[in-house]
C-alpha cells in the first residue's frame, strides 16, 4: 500500500498544493448529472441490445423501426416498398439489425458529447468539475483504444445515408397499413419527429461543422460555405439536446413499432 | 536576517501595463538586456481596463482625418495646457503604433474593407478609435505581453535561456529608484511580494512606467496597483511632477451596487449612441454645452440624433463632449435633485440600438451590468455617475526622449508622465501614449544605457541600500530613529487608507475650493504622522497589510502634490474645477505648476513645495492649425499676437520639415 | 467590531446605505507547509461579491489574509479561487448566489503550488505560454496593409478575449489530478492559444515549416484533453472553448493524421520513399 501512495501521483491531494484533506469541497448535487446520464444511456444499451437481437416485431406496415433500416438480408420481412432490399443474399442468418446497427453506434460512441457524457459518468474522469477522479493515471485521447475516437467524421460519413434511408422511412409512413398513399397515423408523426431529430443531431456533429467550413482559414473567400458552417455552427450549439433527443425518439419510434406489431393497439389514423 | 539580492540590467522598466511593455520590446530591439518590474502578474496591469479604444488618425472611417485634426482635439481636449510637442509626436506616430500592434497578431475589430475599424468618441471630430468590441485595452496588453514573449524565444533560441536578455519580475514592488553620488540613476530597489525578500536592480537606465493615482481616492476606476508609485519614486528620486491638479473624473462609473462603485462604464456608450438623462427624463448634456465647443456641437436632439447616420451633416451630440465637461454635468444634476435613486444620472442605449447590437457592440458591458448589478442594458438604463479615473499630472519629461527633467538616466511614459494631455485627456488618447511614448522612452533609455556598455554604470552607495531596505522594514517596527514605535498600538494601514481616499474625494475630489482644500492638506499632516506609527502583523510573506504600509507614503506624497498644486490654480480648467474661481483664465494657461520634493523633506511628511512655470509657446506652424477666434478663447492678447505675427510663421513656412522646425523652437524654450 | 461598522458598506455618498449580515466565512489559511480552513464571522451587504467580503475581513480581522486580485471588475482575472468547492473569480461571485445560511468554503485554486493562503504559483502557466510558437507576420505586408475581413478575425477574437485567469488551467483534470501530466499538456488555455493562431487570417506559420495543429498534438498534449468541457464551463468570458477551440483542433489534427486515405498514401510513398 505505502508504495502504491508513494508512486502515485496525488493531484490535489499532493504536495505543494494547498493541504486540503477533503478531494473536492462542492456542496451542489454534482453527482446529478453524471447519474443521470449512467441511468439514461444504460436504459438505451439495454432496450437496443434487446430489440436489436429478438429479430421480431420490427415491422408494422406501413412503419419500419429505425433499429432495423436498412434490412438487407434475405431474412427480412416483407417490407412493401420498403427499405428491404436482400444485397446480402441468405447467408446472414443473425438479426439484420446487426448488420447496420454498428454505424450509427459508432457515430454516436465517438460523438464529441457523447464522449464527455460517458467519460464522466462512467469513467468518472471527471466525474464533475473539480471533483477529483479516481484514476492514477490518465493519459486522455493519446492512446489505444481511445485514440480511435479520432475517427468520429467516418461514422459522420457513413450516418449520412443511413439519415437518408431513415427519411425515405418517413416518406413511406405517409400510405396507410394498406400502401395507399396521403395518409397519415400517430405513428407518421412519431417518425417526422424523430427524422427531424436524427438530422439534427447528425447535422449538428462537429465533425460536420468542420468539414462545412470549420476547416477553413478565410471565410471571406468561401461565402457558402462560410453560410453553412454559421448554420451548422448555431445547430452545433444545441448538440447535447439533439443527442439525447434523438436517441429518445429513435428507441421511441422503435418501441412504437413494437407495440403495433405485437397488436398492443392500432395505429390511431389521423386522415 | 535576508540579504538583498543583485543583479545587472542595462534597463530596467518599473511598470508591466502598455507603456512599459512597450518600452521594453522597444529597449530590447535596440538590443540592450532589460527587465520589467511589476506589481501584478504579468498581464494583469490597468491597461487591460481600457475599454474604448486607441486613438489614432488612420483615417479609415473617415478619409478626411490626419495627425493634424488628432492634434487639434487632443489640444482643445486638454484646454491649450498639453505640451505641444508631446501632442504633436502623439498625433503623428499614434497610427504607426498601431499598426504595428497588428503585425505582432492584435486583431481590431474590421472595416467592411478589412481594414481597421475606428469608433466615435468624445472630443475627436472624426471616427477615430481602433478598438476590439469594448475590450480594447485587454487586446493591447496582451499583444504586448506575447511580443514580448516572441523576443524571450528568439533570445532562447540564441542562448538556450528564456530571460537573457528580457525578464520580468512580476508580483515585486520598488521603493526606490537609487542615484549615485552625482545624481544619475544607479538602479532600482524593491521586494518581491511573494517572499518578502529584498532585491537591488543595477542598471544605468529606468524607465518609469506606473500609470497613476487613483487608489488615493475612494470612488474610481482604478485597481489597487494605481498608488502612484511612480510620482512618488520620480520624486524621491530628485525629479519634478507637472500638472497634478488635473485629476479626470471619468463621466460614467457604476454607482450601484457600493461594492463595484466606481468601476467603469466605457464612453463608448454614449459613442455608440447612449444618452445622459436626468430623472425627469430630460437629455440634459444640451444645457452644459460651453461657450468654446458651441460651434462643434449639436443645440438640440433632432440634430443630435442625425449624427450617428449623417456625421458631415450634423453636429456631434453633446454627450460627447470631452470628460470634464460631462463629469461637470452629471454632478450638477445630482446635486440639483435631479439624480438617479443611487446617486448618479442614466445612461440609456437600450431605447437607442437593437438588443442584439448592443450585445455585440458592448459585450463587456453587458456582461458587467448583468453579473455585478442585475441590470440589463439591453433593456432598461443603467445608473451612473463620475468617478476618479486618470491623473493628467506625471513627471516633467522631454517630449522626445522621454527623459525626466533633472535626473540623467530616469524616464518617464504613460500616465506616470505629464504633460501630454495638458488640463484633460480625451478618451482614446491614453492606449496611444503609452504606445507612443513608451516606445520612446525605450529607444532613448537604450541609448542612453548603451553609452555605458563598455564602461562601468553609476555606483549605488551602500547607505543608501541599507536605508532603502531600514525604510521597508519601518511597518514592522524596525528601529527608526525619525519614528520611535508609538506607546499604545500602531495605526493600522487599511484605516489610513480609506482615511486618505475619503479625505482626497471629499475635500480634492471633482468640485475644489479653498477651504476645503486647505483642510485637506491639514488632514494629510495627520495622516503623514500617524503614518509614521503604522504596525503590521505577520511576517513579510505574501503580507497585503504590509504592502499596503509602504503604498501609502506614495499616495500620501502625490495626495499632497495634488492638493497643493489645486489649491494653488485659481482657476477652472480641465480635471481643475474651483467653484471659488469658476472661469478658466488665458494668463493661467502659460503657467505650468511644478511639484517638487522640498529642501531638506525626507520625503514621508509636507514635504511637496509648489512653484510656477512658464508653458513653452507652441510652434507657430501648428498655432495655425487653428482659426484666430478658437485661439483667442485660450490664449492672452499678447501670446495671440506673437503666435500670429508675421515673423514666427514665415519662419515654420521656411523651416520646412517640422521636425527641424520642432527643435528649433524647442530649443528656444529651455 | 467598530471597524467594521465604520466601514460598513462603503455606500458613502448619495446612495442609501445596503442592507447588512453576517456570513460564516471558512478560509483556507497557510503555505506550502501546511494550513487548513479558517473560520471567521464577517459582515457583508447587498450586492457584495466574496471578494469583498474577503477584504473586510482583511481589513478588519486578517490584515496578513494574501490574496490576490487586481481589477476587482472581472476584466484581469487576477483573483481566481475555489468558491464551495468551484473554481470562481471572487470578484465575479456575488454573495446573492451563495445560500445565505450555510458556511461558505473559500480555497486557492487547487491544482497549482500554494504560496500563502489564497495565493497560489501559477507560473506553469506563463511557462505554458513561452512554448507556444508566436504570431508569424507574412512577408511583404508592411505595417498598415493588413487587410482582414471580420467574419475571419471573429474566431481567434473570441479567444483572445480570454482574462487568463487559468481557471481553466485550474479544472483541467488532466493536470488537476495527475501532475506527471503537468510536462506534456498545456493545458485548454494554451491549446486555445494555438487555436487562435492556427484560424488567424495572417498567420504565416507554415511558410516558416511551422505545423501548428502538429504542433498541438505531439508538442502540447492535444490529445490528453478528453473534451469534458470543465473548461467552458469555468471561463468567466464565457468563451466556447471546448467546441470553438478545442475540438476544432482535434478536427483539423484529424484531417492530417487520422485521415486512413491520407494515412495510406502517406505510408505508400514513404515505403517507395
Amino acid at each position: 500500500m505505502a508504495t502504491v501512495q508513494s508512486r502515485s501521483p496525488a493531484g490535489v491531494t499532493g504536495p505543494g498544493r494547498a493541504a486540503i484533506a477533503a478531494r473536492q469541497l462542492r456542496t451542489d448535487r454534482w453527482w446529478l448529472a453524471p447519474a443521470v446520464t449512467v441511468v439514461a444511456l444504460a436504459a438505451f444499451v439495454v432496450y437496443a441490445t434487446w430489440r436489436a437481437f429478438t429479430n421480431t416485431d420490427y415491422y408494422a406496415a406501413p412503419y419500419v423501426s429505425p433499429f432495423y433500416s436498412p434490412c438487407l438480408s434475405e431474412n427480412c420481412v416483407e417490407m412493401q416498398g420498403g427499405p428491404n432490399w436482400a444485397v446480402l443474399g441468405d447467408w446472414w442468418v443473425l438479426s439484420p439489425a446487426l448488420i447496420f446497427l454498428a454505424l450509427p453506434l459508432g457515430f454516436r460512441l465517438t460523438c464529441y458529447y457523447y464522449r464527455k457524457a460517458y467519460y464522466r459518468a462512467f469513467w468518472a474522469s471527471p466525474p464533475a468539475c473539480a471533483v477529483a477522479e479516481p484514476h492514477q493515471r490518465n493519459t486522455g485521447e493519446t492512446r489505444f483504444p481511445l485514440i480511435v475516437n479520432n475517427v468520429h467524421r467516418y461514422f459522420f460519413y457513413a450516418a449520412l445515408p443511413i439519415a437518408v434511408i431513415l427519411t425515405y422511412d418517413t416518406v413511406l409512413g405517409f400510405r396507410n397499413a394498406e400502401y395507399e398513399w396521403g395518409h397519415m397515423g400517430l405513428g407518421t408523426l412519431i417518425f417526422l419527429v424523430n427524422i427531424v431529430l436524427v438530422w439534427g443531431y447528425t447535422l449538428s456533429c462537429h465533425s460536420c461543422r468542420h468539414i462545412m467550413g470549420g476547416r477553413l482559414r478565410h471565410f471571406s473567400a468561401h461565402p457558402v460555405r462560410y453560410r453553412l458552417w454559421t448554420w451548422t455552427s448555431r445547430l452545433n450549439g444545441r448538440h447535447m439536446e439533439l443527442a439525447w433527443g434523438s436517441l429518445f425518439s429513435l428507441a421511441l419510434a422503435d418501441l412504437y413499432v413494437y407495440l403495433l406489431a405485437t397488436g398492443v393497439f392500432d395505429d390511431p389514423v389521423l386522415f | 536576517m535576508s540579504t538583498v539580492e543583485r543583479r545587472r540590467w542595462d534597463v530596467v522598466i518599473v511598470g508591466a501595463g502598455g507603456a512599459g511593455l512597450r518600452a521594453a520590446i522597444e529597449a530590447r530591439r535596440q538590443g540592450r538586456r532589460v527587465a520589467v518590474v511589476c506589481k501584478s502578474l504579468l498581464g494583469k496591469a490597468h491597461t487591460v481596463m481600457a475599454e474604448g479604444g486607441i486613438a489614432a488618425s488612420m483615417g479609415n472611417a473617415n478619409a478626411r482625418d490626419n495627425w493634424r485634426v488628432h492634434f487639434r482635439d487632443t489640444m482643445r481636449g486638454g484646454k491649450f495646457l498639453n505640451h505641444w510637442r508631446m501632442a504633436e509626436l502623439h498625433a503623428r506616430e499614434a497610427p504607426e503604433r498601431v499598426w504595428e500592434l497588428e503585425t505582432w497578431g492584435a486583431l481590431f475589430d474590421r472595416t467592411a474593407d478589412g481594414r481597421i475599424s475606428q469608433r466615435n468618441f468624445g472630443g475627436h471630430e472624426y471616427p477615430r478609435l481602433a478598438h476590439v468590441g469594448d475590450r480594447t485595452g485587454l487586446e493591447m496588453i496582451r499583444t504586448l505581453q506575447q511580443k514580448l514573449v516572441a523576443l524571450q524565444q528568439q533570445d532562447h533560441r540564441e542562448t538556450g535561456d528564456f530571460e537573457s536578455g528580457l525578464k520580468v519580475y512580476q508580483e515585486c514592488t520598488v521603493t526606490r529608484v537609487l542615484t549615485d553620488a552625482s545624481g544619475r540613476v544607479a538602479g532600482v530597489f524593491g521586494y518581491q511580494r511573494e517572499s518578502g525578500r529584498f532585491f537591488l536592480l543595477r542598471a544605468p537606465a529606468v524607465v518609469l512606467a506606473t500609470g497613476g493615482i487613483g487608489k488615493a481616492f475612494r470612488v474610481t476606476s482604478n485597481s489597487w496597483e494605481y498608488t502612484g508609485d511612480g510620482h512618488a519614486l520620480a520624486l524621491l528620486a530628485g525629479a519634478s511632477l507637472i500638472n497634478m491638479e488635473f485629476v479626470q473624473f471619468h463621466p460614467t462609473g457604476m454607482v450601484w451596487p457600493p461594492s463595484v462603485k466606481g468601476i467603469l462604464v466605457t464612453e463608448s456608450v454614449r459613442g455608440d449612441g447612449g444618452v445622459l438623462l436626468n430623472s425627469e427624463g430630460r437629455r440634459f448634456m444640451f444645457d452644459y454645452v460651453p461657450e468654446v465647443f458651441k460651434a462643434q456641437y449639436a443645440p438640440d436632439e433632432a440634430e443630435a440624433d442625425r449624427w450617428y447616420t449623417d456625421p458631415a451633416g450634423a453636429r456631434r451630440p453633446p454627450e460627447l463632449l470631452p470628460r470634464d465637461e460631462v463629469a461637470r454635468a452629471i454632478n450638477a444634476e445630482v446635486k440639483a435633485g435631479r439624480g438617479s435613486p443611487h446617486g448618479g444620472v442614466f445612461l440609456d442605449v437600450s431605447a437607442r440600438l437593437p438588443a442584439e447590437e448592443i450585445r455585440r457592440r458592448l459585450p463587456s458591458m453587458h456582461h458587467q451590468f448583468k453579473e455585478l448589478a442585475d441590470v440589463d442594458i439591453t433593456a432598461e438604463p443603467m445608473e451612473v455617475g463620475p468617478t476618479c479615473h486618470y491623473v493628467m499630472g506625471g513627471v516633467e519629461v522631454d517630449p522626445d526622449t522621454a527623459a525626466a527633467a533633472g535626473v540623467p538616466g530616469l524616464y518617464a511614459a504613460g500616465e506616470v508622465a505629464g504633460g501630454m494631455h495638458g488640463s484633460n485627456r480625451l478618451g482614446g488618447n491614453s492606449l496611444s501614449d503609452l504606445l507612443v511614448f513608451g516606445r520612446r522612452a525605450g529607444l532613448h533609455a537604450a541609448e542612453y544605457a548603451a553609452g555605458f556598455a563598455a564602461g562601468e554604470p553609476p555606483e549605488v552607495a551602500e547607505e543608501a541600500v541599507a536605508a532603502a531596505r531600514a525604510e521597508a522594514l519601518r511597518p514592522f517596527g524596525a528601529p527608526e530613529e525619525a519614528a520611535p514605535p508609538a506607546a499604545g498600538a500602531g495605526e493600522n494601514p487599511y484605516t489610513l487608507h480609506q482615511e486618505l481616499q475619503q479625505t482626497m474625494n471629499d475635500l480634492v475630489g471633482i468640485i475644489r475650493r479653498e477651504g476645503e482644500m486647505s483642510r485637506a492638506l491639514d488632514r494629510l499632516g495627520e495622516l503623514n504622522a500617524r503614518a509614521r506609527r503604522m504596525a503590521v502583523e505577520g511576517h513579510r510573506q505574501y503580507n497585503p497589510g504590509w504592502h499596503l504600509a509602504l503604498d501609502l507614503r506614495n499616495m500620501l506624497l502625490v495626495s499632497e502634490c495634488v492638493a497643493r498644486s489645486a489649491l494653488e490654480r485659481t482657476e477652472s480648467r480641465g480635471g481643475h474645477t474651483r467653484d471659488d474661481h469658476p472661469r478658466m483664465d488665458p494668463e493661467w494657461r502659460r503657467v505650468l505648476l511644478r511639484c517638487a520634493l522640498a529642501e531638506g523633506g525626507d520625503g514621508v511628511a509636507g514635504a511637496i513645495e509648489v512653484a510656477r512655470h512658464a508653458m513653452p509657446p507652441m510652434r507657430a506652424d501648428l498655432a495655425e492649425l487653428f482659426e484666430k477666434e478658437e485661439l483667442a478663447k485660450y490664449l492672452t492678447a499678447e501670446e495671440l499676437s506673437e503666435v500670429l505675427s508675421p515673423g514666427s510663421a514665415a519662419a515654420a513656412a521656411a523651416g520646412g520639415q517640422p521636425d527641424q522646425a520642432a527643435r528649433g523652437t524647442q530649443g528656444a524654450d529651455e | 467590531m467598530t471597524t467594521a461598522a465604520k466601514d460598513s458598506g462603503g455606500s458613502g455618498d448619495g446612495g442609501p446605505p445596503a442592507a447588512g449580515y453576517q456570513v460564516r466565512l471558512r478560509v483556507w489559511r497557510g503555505d506550502a507547509d501546511g494550513g487548513g480552513l479558517a473560520e471567521f464571522t464577517v459582515q457583508a451587504h447587498e450586492g457584495e461579491v466574496v471578494l469583498d467580503v474577503i477584504h473586510r475581513l482583511q481589513a478588519t480581522q486578517a490584515p496578513d489574509l494574501a490574496v490576490r486580485w487586481n481589477c476587482k471588475a472581472g476584466k484581469c482575472g487576477s483573483c481566481g479561487a475555489e468558491v464551495n468547492g468551484r473554481p470562481r473569480l471572487l470578484c465575479m461571485t456575488r454573495m446573492s448566489a451563495l445560500p445565505r445560511d450555510e458556511v461558505i468554503t473559500v480555497t486557492p485554486m487547487r491544482t497549482f503550488p500554494v504560496i500563502r493562503d489564497l495565493v497560489t504559483d501559477v507560473g506553469f502557466n506563463y511557462g505554458k505560454a513561452r512554448e507556444v510558437p508566436a504570431f508569424v507576420p507574412p512577408e511583404g505586408l508592411a505595417p498598415g496593409e493588413y487587410r482582414m475581413a471580420q467574419q475571419d478575425v471573429a474566431r481567434s477574437q473570441e479567444f483572445r478575449k480570454c482574462i487568463e485567469c487559468f481557471l481553466c488551467q485550474n479544472v483541467c483534470h488532466v493536470i488537476r489530478d495527475h501532475d506527471d501530466n503537468k510536462p506534456a499538456f498545456a493545458g485548454p488555455r494554451f491549446l486555445m492559444r494555438i487555436a487562435e493562431l492556427d484560424m488567424h487570417p495572417l498567420d504565416a506559420a507554415a511558410e516558416q515549416d511551422l505545423d501548428r495543429r502538429a504542433g498541438a498534438q505531439e508538442d502540447h498534449g492535444l490529445g490528453y484533453c478528453n473534451i469534458t468541457k470543465c473548461c467552458t464551463e469555468v471561463c468567466p468570458e464565457n468563451i466556447h472553448i471546448t467546441d470553438n477551440a478545442l475540438i476544432p483542433m482535434k478536427e483539423r489534427v484529424a484531417d492530417r493524421k487520422y485521415d486512413p486515405l491520407v494515412w495510406l498514401g502517406r505510408t505508400i510513398r514513404r515505403r517507395r520513399g
